[in-house]
């Protein structure tokens, strides 16, 4: 019980210093890591919300401006908790600093945790920022506040694992921006951000279904507006389901020191 | 108990080519010890190994008792690592680097800093707590991670090369260093290419050679199977013919530099008698090439030759 106790006590040390040294990281580097999110996102309410906005009108019954929010916030969870794992872990391997890891008692499954929790609190700062800018911009009344959370914290959570995974797969810096660029930006403005997939043609509803982001970016929508596109049940079982899948998948390729040891 | 056992410990790489054949070799508590060989011997696969850097193919591992694929984490706990390449982010100040080490090994944060202090001033780079890591030398990078190996107080300490590319005074003090943390209990394998640094340092001794142990032995037992040293002397005045010393073979190096090789069955002491019995004066005197260098370079011509010969 005592061996216990103490092991545990000495994983939460070596999480909360994993932890620690990624939050350090991403703060000292804010001007690139959090300011770029502020900056893009309040570009996207004075140009898609102010300008072009009122011409659109109404969505679901919301002003456009309104509409947007959940998805812009979501946006900046996604890509934060992505970017900063991915590069974080990719970076410990390009200059082997990895190893001061590798070669410490920490087991494999605190390792991942230390690390998605560094992406989930990236991507809840930027989230929080952008929220910030939002309330600027717009009058919002949260619908839930606990959803909202929730929905922020899985998503950050389920990006930050996929992060770790192009990290360990990656060989170069260019194979750490290919995903982002290629598969998360797509599927992110197909996912529902800027319209209800109501909108779309059935065939194109149908195919949106198979986007994940849109499952996140809409049950983020109803924590606050209280509208979705699909059921919120059915969005929390699709996020946790994958972060199952991935946790599973990240923790197999540790074990196996997959491009981490020879 | 060991510090460290391995039995039949083989590692094959993808693409088939075989690092370790079946290594066995043990180290004492409290030990000194060398582990040597040419480079792609297998050395560093083998330290790799036993650190938890490279997945073994078969073979077992146990530190202190503890197995590594039973308890990685006993064995981790007990090592300390001091790899042949720089491995630190180059961004974080030296302070930092220390403390996430002992974070790392589940030092609590107010034990962790009293010791990276003590690690940063046993290593004299307590003034260079607050610089960031890019900034300092090869030397004090390689005495930093002496420091960070050093902050979880291992039992045993593994140096792959570790005074590599670095001045003469701070490799004297690394070695004074070492000595005294071998004297206070701590086990140290270290891998060199400085063969006067196994000699100096350490009391046993292995060599690797294409992936097995060529030799195991103790450096003093090592060193008794030379029958012969050389030396060079240089000589007050010119000498141009060279008398006939009986039991040793003196060499012209230039008319005021003499080799001279001679049986160990003969003493310094003899060889000055003779020269001087012929009227040659000596002012100094040196070591040809180092002594377990020069059984190094024999072992692994006997064993390119064998391998040869097997083919």
């Amino acid at each position: 019980m005592t061996r216990l106790l103490s092991d545990w006590h000495r994983y939460w040390i070596t999480f909360a210093t994993i932890l620690t040294k990624e939050i350090l990281r991403f703060t000292r580097i804010w001007v690139q890591t959090i300011l770029p999110s502020v900056i893009t996102t309040t570009l996207y309410f004075v140009i898609f919300g102010r300008l072009i906005g009122d011409r659109i009108g109404t969505m679901e019954g919301f002003a456009y401006l309104d509409f947007i929010v959940p998805g812009l916030v979501l946006m900046g969870v996604i890509t934060n908790s992505y970017s900063n794992v991915v590069s974080s872990f990719y970076s410990s391997k390009f200059s082997r600093y990895i190893e001061e890891l590798l070669i410490s008692p920490a087991p494999n499954w605190v390792i991942l945790a230390g690390y998605v929790a560094g992406g989930v609190a990236r991507g809840l700062v930027v989230g929080g920022a952008v929220m910030l800018v939002a309330m600027v911009f717009t009058d919002l009344q949260i619908h839930s506040l606990g959803i909202m959370l929730l929905i922020c914290l899985m998503t950050a959570t389920l990006f930050s694992l996929g992060g770790f995974i192009n990290a360990i797969y990656a060989n170069s810096f260019d194979d750490i921006s290919i995903v982002p660029t290629f598969v998360l930006t797509p599927l992110t403005y197909l996912g529902g951000v800027f319209y209800s997939i109501e909108l779309l043609p059935d065939v194109w509803q149908i195919l949106s279904l198979a986007n994940p982001l849109l499952y996140m970016v809409n049950a983020f929508r109803y924590g606050l507006l209280g509208v979705s596109d699909i059921p919120i049940g059915l969005a929390f079982g699709m996020i946790l389901i994958l972060i199952v899948v991935l946790a599973a998948i990240s923790l197999n390729l540790l074990r196996r020191g997959v491009g981490i040891k020879t | 108990m060991p510090a460290l056992a391995v039995q039949q410990l083989t590692k094959t790489y993808k693409g088939g080519f075989q690092a370790l054949k079946g290594i066995d070799l043990g180290v004492e508590q409290g030990d000194f010890f060398a582990l040597l060989g040419p480079n792609g011997a297998g050395k560093s696969t083998f330290i790799g190994i036993v650190a938890s850097l490279v997945n073994k193919t078969a073979g077992s591992v146990n530190v202190f008792g503890h197995d590594l694929d039973r308890d990685p984490e006993g064995v981790k706990s007990c090592i300390g690592l001091v790899p042949q390449e720089f491995n630190f982010n180059l961004f974080l100040p030296v302070f930092e680097v220390v403390l996430n080490q002992a974070g790392y090994y589940g030092i609590p944060r107010r034990e962790a800093k009293v010791r990276a202090e003590r690690s940063l001033r046993q290593l004299d780079l307590w003034d260079r707590r607050d610089s960031e890591m890019r900034t300092l030398s090869g030397g004090l990078k390689r005495r930093l991670m002496i420091a960070r190996a050093l902050v979880h107080r291992p039992r045993l300490l593994i140096l792959d090369e570790p005074t590599a590319g670095v001045d003469i005074e701070i490799r004297r003090s690394m070695w004074s260093f070492l000595r005294e943390l071998n004297a206070e209990g701590t086990t140290i394998i270290l891998t060199t290419h400085y063969l006067e640094e196994a000699e100096s340092l350490c009391r046993n001794i292995a060599i690797i050679n294409r992936g097995e142990i060529a030799e195991r032995s103790s450096v003093a037992d090592l060193l008794n199977t030379l029958h012969t040293e050389t030396f060079v002397l240089n000589l007050k005045g010119r000498v141009s013919e060279l008398p006939e010393l009986g039991g040793f073979v003196l060499q012209h190096l230039d008319d005021c530099t003499l080799e001279v090789e001679m049986n160990r069955d003969h003493t310094i002491n003899g060889l000055f008698d003779a020269l001087s019995r012929n009227g040659i004066e000596v002012i100094s005197l040196r070591n040809k090439q180092n002594r377990l260098e020069r059984l190094f370079l024999e072992m692994v011509d006997r064993r390119a030759t064998e391998a040869g010969d097997g083919a």
